[in-house]
């Protein structure tokens, strides 16, 4: 819009301001409005969608369909970085502890490590790569082949036959998926400590056990919720955004999974900050 | 035949609409007439598409009204009124491919009106046969169809909620002559059974001549010409005789 003014009413420009000395500064001044700009969109986009996740009408059907495909589906893929992780995770800490005799302890901080850290900051990292752009790629298709606006001829409105049950189903699996990451990256720690490490499997399994405590579970499983929304709402953002042909398709996809893996790494921090400060 | 003294079903005042600076409606003024069919020609690019989105809603144009059974459409409670009593058919068929066929029939009645998946069903079937598809294509995924089919699917899903305006946009372009014939002969026969008005744009002129009460014909972002089909071969305006006859030299430059 903007664009269309400033090309539409050619003011003449003075030398000064057309000096290349100052097209840096140009440059910078562009790209800080362009990214508030972005800002505000996806703001609003999400408050769109958020508030077609919690009035009626929620298309069921759609919400389990996805709830499906972005929670069962990741199955394999986050029980397989979890296993991983914890088992270098274990190794890890056997060897720094070793500096301080404290290799006892490795059951300890593993699960600690994973169930407040590791299993939902990992889970959501893979669903970033696999959900975001899965949802990025079908909607921009969608958009680009005019299926979108063919949702709107029929009355139906994207948000919330495309968008929310998405959300919906990212907010309500990954901390399921992130319950399993727990477990699996636990049972990880555990094969190598006692394959590799001379651990005794019950000892292991007891310390791990009584160490837990609920706050780590639930800080870790509230942030899996928010990470699900994330991964959902970029994927839907950038595909609804799309335009272009396969080009730009293929360009939703990777600016979804690029902005939610910064999102989830930054919210990350804020969260974990806020619960530390409420002593979760 | 056509009662042009009834209000008209639609109405586009001074409809401007640009792009990067690039202005592609400069202007449009049209009006249709309750169960008239009216098609819009021109060339390649000339935003014959845009007017149909603008009149839609799909985009929002920089000026000008659109009037929908005489009302100003201003807010989006009125815009969502005049897509209820509306049809449109896209270029590509814009059928969902995550649905089944019957499903994409039965869309309005399963996701707006709320219909027993049942009873859609038995509805899609029986509209899926008034565009002569067999019962046994209804739980086919649409990329099973052929291009033709797509398309015979897409008519039934917007002739489903029985509209009093439908939007074709280029309803025979990748079709086979004679496959674009049996899909304009559909077109005509269920717009007249639902007594609907109907807006197509196209610059196939089989198509014209056997779907268009008027022509209408956008060039430079305005409406040049318009007349009864039957005037189409001596209108005397140069424009639609280097369109009909399909020359590349004449008033409209090639869009190559």
């Amino acid at each position: 819009m903007t664009a269309a003014t400033q090309s539409a009413s050619p003011t003449p420009t003075s030398p000064i301001e057309d000096s290349p000395l100052l097209r840096p500064f140009r440059l910078i001044g562009r790209t800080v409005l362009a990214g508030f700009r972005e800002i505000g969109r996806i703001t609003t986009f999400s408050g769109r969608v958020l508030l077609a996740c919690v009035t009626p009408v929620i298309y069921l059907r759609e919400v389990l369909r996805q709830c499906l495909k972005i929670g069962f589906f990741s199955l394999p893929v986050v029980g397989l970085t979890a296993v991983f992780i914890g088992a270098a995770l274990a190794l890890n800490i056997y060897t720094g502890g070793a500096r301080f005799n404290a290799e006892q302890f490795v059951p300890n901080i593993v699960v600690v490590g994973i169930t407040r850290e590791l299993g939902p900051v990992l889970a959501a990292l893979m669903l970033a790569g696999r959900v975001s752009a899965g949802i990025a790629a079908e909607i921009g298709a969608m958009r680009v082949t005019e299926q979108i606006d063919a949702l709107l001829t029929l009355s139906a409105k994207p948000e919330r036959y495309l968008y929310a049950p998405r959300v919906i189903a990212g907010i309500l699996t990954l901390p399921l998926l992130v319950l399993v990451a727990d477990i699996i990256g636990v049972l990880g720690g555990y094969l190598v400590a006692v394959s590799t490490l001379d651990f005794n499997g019950s000892l292991y399994l007891r310390n791990s056990w009584n160490f837990v405590t609920g706050n780590d579970i639930w800080s870790g499983l509230i942030k899996a919720a928010f990470f699900g929304g994330i991964i959902s709402l970029m994927g839907c953002y950038q595909g609804d955004r799309s335009k272009g042909g396969a080009g730009g398709v293929g360009r939703a996809a990777t600016l979804a999974v690029v902005g939610a893996a910064v999102l989830v790494l930054a919210s990350n921090y804020v969260l974990t900050s806020i619960f530390v400060r409420m002593g979760l | 035949m056509i009662d042009f003294a009834d209000k008209p079903i639609l109405e586009l005042r001074n409809v401007q609409k640009s792009f990067a600076g690039k202005h592609v409606l400069r202007g449009v003024d049209l009006t249709v007439a309750r169960g008239q069919s009216l098609v819009i020609i021109g060339g390649s690019g000339t935003g014959k598409s845009v007017t149909i989105k603008c009149a839609l809603g799909l985009m929002t144009p920089e000026q000008g009204e659109i009037l929908f059974d005489g009302q100003l459409i201003t807010d989006p409670k009125q815009l969502d009124a005049l897509r209820r009593r509306t049809g449109m058919l896209f270029q590509g068929g814009a059928l969902f491919d995550s649905l089944t066929v019957w499903e994409n029939v039965a869309f309005a009645l399963l996701y707006r009106d709320s219909v027993g998946r049942a009873e859609a069903k038995r509805r899609a079937i029986e509209n899926l046969a008034k565009v002569r598809l067999p019962a046994s294509a209804a739980d086919l995924r649409p990329a099973e169809l052929s291009g033709g089919m797509q398309k015979r699917v897409a008519l039934a899903r917007a002739i489903t909620a029985t509209p009093e305006l439908i939007f074709f946009d280029e309803p025979t372009t990748g079709l086979d002559p004679i496959t674009a014939d049996a899909v304009n002969n559909l077109i005509v026969e269920q717009v007249k059974a639902l007594g609907a008005a109907a807006v197509s744009i196209t610059h196939d002129m089989a198509s014209v001549r056997k779907i268009a009460d008027e022509v209408a014909m956008l060039h430079e972002g305005r409406i040049i010409w318009r007349g009864p089909v039957s005037a189409l071969d001596n209108s005397g305006n140069p424009h639609i005789d280097q369109f009909v006859n399909g020359r590349a030299d004449g008033p409209i430059q090639p869009a190559i």
